[in-house]
């Protein structure tokens, strides 16, 4: 049976998310957007390390959760978790209802499926630039505080929020992990031919899957707004599936805290690599992707977890 | 491989056995009535309801259930997890996201309990991968059974195992409750006899006849086609 008790370890992860607070204060700009794309990489885990949906075209649900979080705060209210969850509901309809679409393939159709709506997404925002500011992006509004703490020059409450909301979401994907859907899903990713043969309506739970993911992600881009009081097209590029595809990978998908880690990595080496030469930042992280995928199948975690416990 | 102007009827209760050599249908008459494959013309009817338009998962939740001669299994989930799967799908608790499923000890009982008939309690825990192979076509039955079948059918549930574990197999399958309908394809012409109570041979598409083993053994068409001279059929 998966094991749903809490490990000691992860007790010490989620205490050592709290260090940046102590030890690296003029980092925690950088924290938040770590949190924020761990996030985002988790969300990519639920459909992808769970039900096995590889999608190109993730940003889609990351950008219109950006988008919606940045128009109700430049033109109606400030108050974010409300703004947070509207983004979310915003995301969610769009990923229920790509969804029908989306799970009726699968392998390298089902790739080019989404990023094809990812590209799609982008373009359409780029294109309605009244609503959108199109490539200028959307500017000229500022989240003021959460929960009435203001956000700071340093970074402390936006790290606060993002990893508040992190650990929020994480907590809800561990649940779906160890429900009956959650066994579901890794039923679906084990063998997709049986499921229809023990009675099991595969669509509908991809479908479900596909929209919790994308809630989350859309909650991940609206964090990305209110911290940053910004939205660009950026965060429905193509270059954003890709990046967190990555860093899942990188992580080890399909063990909840791969995305996390992939993104500890990802994001601490793009500051220390591109401070150092900007331009060949992503052959370091070319590189890195091919020794994972060669040497670790199961990405980092995957590594770690082979070593620590020898086969029996 | 192709089926055509095949009626086969089940009468509830009785152990079919659908016989005939390579290539005859035998596999593609399961997947036309599970679903698995549409039929171009003709009915398939459960229980008096046509379920022909049916998904392959509406059918089994109407209680045909099927298994396969190659396994399809869930590797990395355990014995137990990939029953209760199929446990859980047949309750309608499987789209619940928000209870654990430690919670579902009901389901998990049952589960476990499945596997126990079918002499696999040691291998709950285990993932699937792990289990020998006789222990996965058990676990074939048991995924099958979990959804709680009226009609069940067993594509050559003994396919790969020694000789005399195949007779333990089809031991467990001669006792399930006899209120259950099974059909099941096998080679093994001993096991056919003892088994089955009725007989039906398949052969380059078509039912060439059917009847009970007694029959099937004097049937000299039988003899001709499928059993071959050679064959020396237990009266």
């Amino acid at each position: 049976m998966a094991n749903a008790n809490v490990k000691p370890l992860e007790v010490v992860f989620w205490l050592a998310t709290l260090l940046p607070f102590v030890v690296t204060p003029n980092y925690l700009s950088l924290a938040s957007q770590i949190a924020i794309t761990a996030l985002f990489a988790l969300s990519l885990d639920l459909i992808l390390g769970y039900a096995g949906i590889v999608s190109l075209g993730h940003a889609a649900f990351f950008g219109v959760g950006a988008y919606t979080a940045g128009l109700i705060a430049k033109h109606y209210w400030t108050e974010p978790l409300s703004g947070l969850l509207a983004a979310g509901v915003a995301s969610g309809v769009l990923g229920y209802a790509l969804s029908h679409i989306v799970v009726r393939f699968r392998h390298l159709a089902l790739i080019m499926l989404t990023l094809g709506l990812g590209l799609l997404v982008h373009e359409a925002a780029n294109s309605a630039s009244a609503l959108t500011g199109g490539a200028d992006g959307l500017q000229g509004f500022r989240v003021p505080a959460v929960v009435g703490f203001k956000f700071d020059l340093y970074g402390t409450t936006a790290y606060a929020y993002a990893l508040a909301v992190l650990f929020s979401c994480f907590l809800i994907s561990r649940r779906i992990i160890h429900s009956p859907f959650g066994l579901a899903l890794r039923g679906i990713r084990e063998n997709a031919t049986r499921m229809p043969a023990i009675g099991a309506p595969s669509r509908a739970h991809l479908r479900k899957v596909y929209t919790i993911a994308a809630v989350m992600a859309g909650i991940a881009g609206a964090l990305l707004t209110h911290t940053t009081s910004t939205v660009s097209l950026e965060t429905l590029s193509f270059g954003r599936s890709a990046d967190v595809l990555v860093i899942l990978i990188l992580g080890g998908a399909g063990r909840l805290y791969g995305g996390i880690v992939g993104a500890i990595i990802y994001m601490v080496a793009r500051d220390q690599f591109s401070g150092i030469n900007p331009q060949y930042w992503y052959f370091w992280i070319g590189l890195l992707l091919v020794a994972v995928v060669m040497f670790l199948p199961n990405g980092i975690l995957g590594g770690l977890a082979k070593f620590s416990r020898p086969r029996s | 491989m192709v089926a055509q102007d095949v009626e086969l009827e089940l009468p509830q209760g009785v152990r079919h056995a659908l016989i005939g050599p390579n290539g005859a249908g035998k596999t593609t008459l399961i997947d036309l009535m599970t679903g698995m494959l549409a039929p171009d013309a003709g009915r398939i009817v459960l229980g008096g309801e046509d379920i022909t338009g049916l998904r392959p998962e509406a059918r089994v939740r109407r209680g045909l259930a099927r298994t396969f001669q190659i396994n399809t299994l869930f590797p990395q989930l355990t014995a137990l997890e990939s029953v209760a799967l199929a446990v859980l799908e047949r309750d309608g608790h499987a789209h619940n996201w928000w209870r654990g499923l430690s919670r579902f000890a009901t389901e998990l009982d049952e589960a476990a309990s499945i596997l126990q008939s079918l002499n696999l309690q040691k291998g709950l825990h285990r993932l699937t991968r792990e289990l020998a192979y006789g222990e996965q076509r058990l676990l074939e039955i048991a995924l099958a059974l979990a959804t709680r079948p009226r009609v069940l059918l067993l594509d050559e549930p003994a396919a790969g195992v020694p000789k005399d574990e195949s007779a333990e197999l089809f031991a467990a399958i001669a006792g399930l409750s006899s209120a259950l309908t099974v059909l099941f394809i096998e080679h093994d012409m001993d096991v056919v006899f003892r088994f089955a109570s009725r007989i039906h041979v398949m052969v380059g598409g078509r039912i060439l006849v059917q009847g009970t083993p007694d029959e099937i053994a004097r049937d000299p068409r039988v003899r001709e086609v499928y059993l071959g001279k050679a064959h020396r059929v237990p009266a």
